[in-house]
């Protein structure tokens, strides 16, 4: 036997990648990561592929055992996270002796945690991707949430890396009380008043309890449209604000469809969509407007800062 | 030229928009436009989804601007052939309309005052266009149902719909692609698989194609179910 045992699932375990694309067009929703900086920086610290595939951990951890030795690095929502009862850093490279323990809580900051392995683990992959879809039923592990007994082998474990204690990096803060989310406006936002628009971006947004990876649905002033929300539906992306007729947006995530028939205002970062997926219920958050220009601006500087976290650690394979 | 509009769709995706209505023509140019994407190779260009009257650009802003992007969709569109090629691809699907696979007949039959003979003809009797696929992968939203078939969905959607099944939802018809929850008025059922992830195309149809269905009967249902299972099954296609 190799790899992990799952002891205990958690909330919602999964596996995901950077997502299923190149398959809209037929009406596949991406799925992947929802926390995909957490993601990016979970491969980059072992000097894994950019799109290995990781496991996602929702509200409550799994409980983990090593059947072999392996490096492993946890990022995202802190969960108070224990090897053999030891407290474990986040955003950093961690060993694993064969028979450990690894213990994930409840997420005291964030939402959704990562657990990385070195070398990755074996998956097959379906449509280019090893990302897990519930809604259809494939992909990860019988296209499922992990359940205790499950086994995932490892692919080429490493018992040690070369610098482990410099594989290491600053956790981003998931704690506050209230967060600022960039958002583009566009698409359909003529369809809302302009009364509609400025209490969108002037007036608090709470997450609402139902929020998952479908959408994030927010409570706070209702956004007044003009005469209706009803489009002739159109395609959809990710961190697409939906406004139905109730006024209440919805900001649609990583498992969204691909197509859908409420107008929308506008749609989240890129960059600010990481931090939405680790919003937990009851987050105040405040939506600010900025340029298309500047959402890309942000977006190839942050793809320079991985690329150079890459080049390092990959220096000392 | 017909205007067009580039609409932005958050920093990695625009929406090129043909016009604000349901229409074949609107939609043949939203085919039309997706094969000149496919042949522009345009740097940057990730996938695109086409819908009813707009598509969907998905990109990679490291690698080109929105800028630089919407030029060259502005001037993609300008260029485009926007004539029909002539030729239509239609997918034959055997649907059992027998009471065992469309529990819902009945209500048709009520609602419409057609026969159940009428309604079978009616609806079997003509090329639907695939006008998108979305909702669930494979589902295509299809266009040109008879009006008189026109019946109200479900008052409380059923929480499963086997995958197969053929439905009515007011105006619109089509196939759930997979098992899922849904609020159409089934009047039967095909042994096809509009989406099978073993194939190497794992959905069967493209939007733009068409759709006919072909009444069978249930001793036939149960004969085509045993290659459609074991993903053998091939479709009837022809090309006009």
């Amino acid at each position: 036997m190799s790899g992990i045992r799952i002891r205990n699932g958690g909330a919602l375990t999964t596996i995901q990648d950077r997502g299923r694309y190149g398959a809209m067009a037929m009406g596949f929703g991406p799925s992947g990561v929802m926390d995909y900086k957490a993601f990016r920086k979970a491969n980059a610290l072992l000097g894994n592929k950019e799109n290995e595939a990781v496991l996602e951990a929702t509200l409550l951890g799994p409980e983990i055992e090593f059947m072999e030795d392996n490096c492993f690095v946890l990022t995202g929502a802190d969960m108070g996270a224990t090897l053999n009862g030891e407290p474990v850093s986040r955003y950093q490279a961690v060993s694993a002796a064969k028979g450990s323990i690894l213990k994930l809580g409840f997420a005291v900051c964030g939402v959704r945690a990562y657990i990385a392995f070195a070398g990755g683990i074996k998956v097959p992959e379906v449509m280019g991707s090893a990302s897990t879809s519930r809604k259809y039923g494939l992909g990860g592990l019988e296209g499922r949430g992990l359940i205790p007994g499950d086994q995932l082998p490892f692919k080429c474990p490493k018992k040690k890396l070369r610098h482990m204690e410099r594989r290491k990096i600053t956790p981003p803060d998931f704690s506050g009380k209230e967060w600022e989310i960039r958002v583009i406006l566009g698409l359909q936002s003529e369809y809302f008043t302009e009364e509609g628009i400025k209490t969108f971006f002037s007036t608090p947004y709470t997450v609402r309890s139902e929020s998952d990876r479908m959408g994030y649905r927010m409570d706070g002033e209702p956004v007044a449209c003009r005469e209706t929300v009803d489009i002739i539906s159109d395609g959809t992306v990710g961190g697409a604000i939906q406004i139905p007729a109730d006024g209440k947006p919805i900001i649609l995530m990583a498992d969204r469809q691909t197509t859908g028939g409420y107008a929308k205002l506008g749609a989240v970062i890129t960059s600010d969509l990481s931090l939405l997926a680790q919003a937990a219920p009851g987050k105040r958050i405040y939506f600010r407007q900025v340029p298309v220009e500047e959402a890309q601006r942000l977006l190839i500087e942050e793809d320079n800062r991985y690329k150079r976290l890459e080049r390092r650690i990959n220096r000392w394979l | 030229m017909e205007q067009i509009s580039i609409l932005v769709a958050g920093d990695s995706a625009v929406t090129v928009e043909f016009g604000n209505c349901i229409s074949p023509e609107i939609n043949c140019r939203v085919t039309g436009f997706c094969e000149s994407l496919k042949e522009s190779r345009i740097k940057g260009v990730v996938e695109w989804v086409p819908t009813f009257r707009s598509v969907t650009v998905f990109y990679d802003p490291v690698r080109i601007s929105f800028l630089k992007l919407s030029e060259k969709l502005q001037k993609l569109a300008g260029e485009m052939n926007v004539t029909r090629t002539g030729r239509k691809r239609v997918f034959y699907i055997p649907v059992c309309y027998e009471e065992e696979y469309g529990p819902d007949m009945c209500h048709v039959v009520e609602h419409t005052g057609l026969s159940r003979q009428t309604i079978i003809d009616l609806h079997s009797g003509r090329d639907y266009l695939i006008y998108m696929l979305g909702f669930l992968p494979g589902f295509a939203y299809l266009g040109g149902m008879d009006e008189r078939l026109r019946t109200p969905r479900l008052a409380s959607p059923r929480t499963r719909i086997e995958a197969g099944s053929v439905g009515i939802g007011d105006l619109q018809t089509g196939i759930y692609p997979l098992s899922s929850p849904g609020g159409w008025q089934l009047i039967g059922r095909t042994p096809v698989r509009p989406f099978d992830e073993r194939r190497q195309k794992p959905i069967l149809y493209d939007a733009g194609d068409y759709i006919r269905f072909v009444p069978i009967s249930g001793r036939e249902y149960r004969e085509i179910e045993i290659p459609c299972n074991a993903g053998n099954y091939k479709c009837r296609i022809e090309e006009i």
